[in-house]
């Protein structure tokens, strides 16, 4: 019988395997941040262990970054240990570093694919769920908790059970490929498969509506494979994959030769068997907009808020949660979601902030103003991503429009740095999660894609982007 | 690592289910350093109101429960972020064993790293335990849970079980395959970054 993808990279990396046991899968790839490395890095001065293989670790910082001048000192004296505590453990560990002021600083899944450190065929790990995004490019990438950084750190390896196999279709063809966006195949798909759908497995994506994504929105779809439950998503590498790659700061030497490699192995083969198999059609999806505390309770624009025994399907745990989430949101069952005001806008994260999300929202604002009622701020992946950006005058489109034009870092998607909701406040968020409370205390979120927060910011509330005349 | 066999105490029933890490610890605690003190912390925005006083209406706040080790939640226990700090927060609060219908995958296998033993049992079972007023026995060896009228067995992959029991370090486990990662790196299509 034949494998699937993941198989064949799992295959690739086992280092030692027992029956009925995890097995020892090595790492070829290990990203660290600040958050959740200082007590790993602790761990091994306690042991008196190295890292094995510096060679194979990279390190930025990006969670609890100020977004604003680069040049200030950072107020909040925690985030500043933590800071500084990550350059000491680089510097005495032996580990590449893209600190604050680095032009290669920004979110680590952001950094990781623009650098050529992201590689098909590879394992990768960062203690950090979104890792999932690395499997855009054909790569086996997922987080790890704190213990497996320093196990890694350690080894270059970690023992795993193997997840199961999960093939995602995605059929048809987009109507209105600028409105339509990639975050909202994801979102219908979690809103189908639900929170825990993924659990304990590997998503692979494939079928016509994975093909004809740019690498950008492969990996929107690949992060928010974790928002499903899934341990990674994976997408079959291609011609676009290999382009995406070539020629980066990091892009190996002998790439045109792994490429040929590549092109031949990474792929599932036509016999191969997957547990589970779910399929979504994208002809007529509409734009998604979140309206509870999970990213599973999201509905159509074109929708009104469900009632909760409509949602639950007959669950009374589901309907429990849908009505506390309803509570919490401060949302009462069939509003139309267009009638939904919002007072802030959040553009970034490692799910949709990069080059082609921004270039994408920036089409929608242009020449139009800020609501008046609305705060918005832009947060670019990466500091490369906003100097592209500035290169094609985005800045001064978003500027012109009265939004925030932030330096890059995680930001407003979890709140670590002072990029937080006031208790109460409603925002349009082009981020992953929309949990009690993770953009600040009291923080009401709806998850969107890029053009619908950009067209959310200008209207003061929710409006279906598919009737904006974007000429 | 501590190491956990047995143990004996109340349940604390928390009737709900998708608890994400974020409501676990909230991002304004992960700047720490260390691994201690995250207990106090633990499911903040729930047992404190704004003024930092405890909620009278969450369960964790009913002195009932003071000195239970045994949290039993909702389906998909643990979603939502990696972060490490959600385990160290239910350590530090005192939780051993976190029995749910299911679990988030990474915040699973981060229990195992602090020696809390997380059981799933069957949706039923789960409900069934929540009632329960009177002490339950979580016996890890023989993979028994006792409560005064049944005893329900639960499953647990050999190794993981082995690691809690016997409190081992999985670093130094690992690095007696020092041969096998070397022989392996030998053979890797996957160059160095730099």
């Amino acid at each position: 019988m034949g494998k699937t993808l993941f198989e064949k990279i799992w295959d690739a990396h086992i280092v030692v395997e027992k029956e009925n046991s995890p097995s020892l899968i090595y790492i070829d790839r290990h990203l660290v941040h600040e958050v959740t490395s200082p007590q790993a890095f602790d761990g091994l001065r306690m042991n008196n262990r190295p890292v094995r293989r510096p060679d194979l670790t990279i390190a930025t910082m990006d969670h609890n970054v100020p977004t604003n001048n680069r040049s200030l000192p950072i107020l909040d004296q925690t985030s500043a240990v933590q800071i500084q505590t990550l350059e000491k453990n680089c510097n005495d560990f032996g580990i590449q570093l893209f600190d604050i002021n680095s032009p290669n600083q920004g979110i680590v899944h952001v950094i990781g694919p623009q650098l050529g450190i992201t590689l098909p065929g590879s394992t990768i790990v960062c203690g950090d769920s979104h890792t999932s995004t690395h499997g855009a490019f054909g790569a086996l990438a997922f987080g790890i908790g704190t213990s497996e950084v320093e196990h890694v750190l350690a080894s270059q390896t970690l023992w795993l059970e193997k997840p199961k196999p999960f093939e995602i279709n995605v059929m048809g063809k987009r109507k209105n490929t600028h409105a339509v966006t990639a975050k909202d195949i994801i979102l219908s798909i979690i809103k189908n498969i639900g929170t825990s759908g993924g659990n304990g497995t590997v998503i692979e994506y494939r079928g016509e509506g994975i093909c004809d994504l740019s690498m950008e929105q492969r990996m929107t779809i690949c992060n928010m494979s974790i928002e499903a439950g899934a341990r990674a998503g994976i997408i079959a590498p291609d011609e676009k994959t290999f382009d995406y790659l070539r020629g980066r700061k990091y892009t190996p030497k002998n790439y045109e030769s792994l490429v040929d490699y590549w092109r031949d192995d990474l792929k599932t083969d036509s016999d191969a068997k997957f547990e589970k198999n779910y399929t979504l059609h994208i002809n007529h999806i509409a734009p998604q907009v979140s309206w509870g505390t999970n990213p599973g309770m999201t509905c159509d624009v074109t929708e009104s808020i469900p009632f909760p025994e409509d949602f639950s399907k007959g669950d009374q745990n589901q309907k429990k949660g849908a009505e506390k989430a309803l509570e919490y949101m401060a949302l009462k069952p069939g509003t139309p979601i267009t009638e939904i005001k919002i007072d802030r806008v959040f553009i970034g994260s490692c799910t949709n902030a990069r080059l082609d999300d921004l270039i994408e929202a920036s089409k929608v604002v242009k020449g139009r103003k800020l609501s008046q009622h609305v705060r918005a701020m832009v947060v670019p992946g990466s500091q490369m991503v906003k100097k592209q950006a500035e290169e094609l005058g985005l800045d001064k489109i978003f500027t012109d429009a009265n939004f925030e034009w932030r330096e890059s870092g995680c930001s407003m998607c979890l709140g670590m740095n002072p990029d937080i909701l006031s208790p109460g406040e409603r925002c349009a968020s082009t981020s992953n999660r929309n949990f009690e409370g993770r953009q600040g205390t009291g923080g009401r979120t709806h998850l969107v894609s890029p053009v619908m927060a950009a067209a959310a910011a200008i209207e003061g509330h929710f409006v279906d982007v598919r009737e904006m005349d974007l000429n | 690592m501590q190491s956990f066999k047995k143990i004996k105490t109340i349940i604390t029933p928390l009737d709900k289910v998708n608890v994400d890490t974020d409501q676990i610890v909230p991002k304004q605690f992960l700047k720490l350093v260390q691994k201690s003190g995250f207990g106090k912390f633990l499911f903040y925005n729930w047992r404190y109101d704004d003024q930092e006083h405890l909620k009278s209406d969450f369960i964790l706040n009913d002195p009932t429960y003071k000195n239970s080790k045994i949290l039993v939640a909702g389906d998909n226990f643990g979603c939502g972020s990696s972060r490490e700090h959600a385990v160290w927060a239910l350590q530090d609060y005192g939780f051993s064993v976190i029995i749910a219908p299911s679990f988030a995958d990474i915040f699973y296998s981060n229990c195992f790293k602090n020696g809390i033993l997380p059981i799933m049992l069957d949706d039923k079972i789960v409900e069934k335990l929540q009632q329960e007023t009177g002490e339950i026995e979580v016996d890890l060896e023989n993979q028994i849970i006792k409560t005064i009228s049944e005893k329900i067995s639960f499953d647990i992959d050999s190794h993981k079980k082995k690691i809690l029991l016997e409190g081992l370090d999985d670093i130094s486990q690992t690095l007696l395959y020092e041969k096998e990662i070397s022989e392996f790196e030998k053979h890797s299509k996957i160059p160095s970054v730099l």
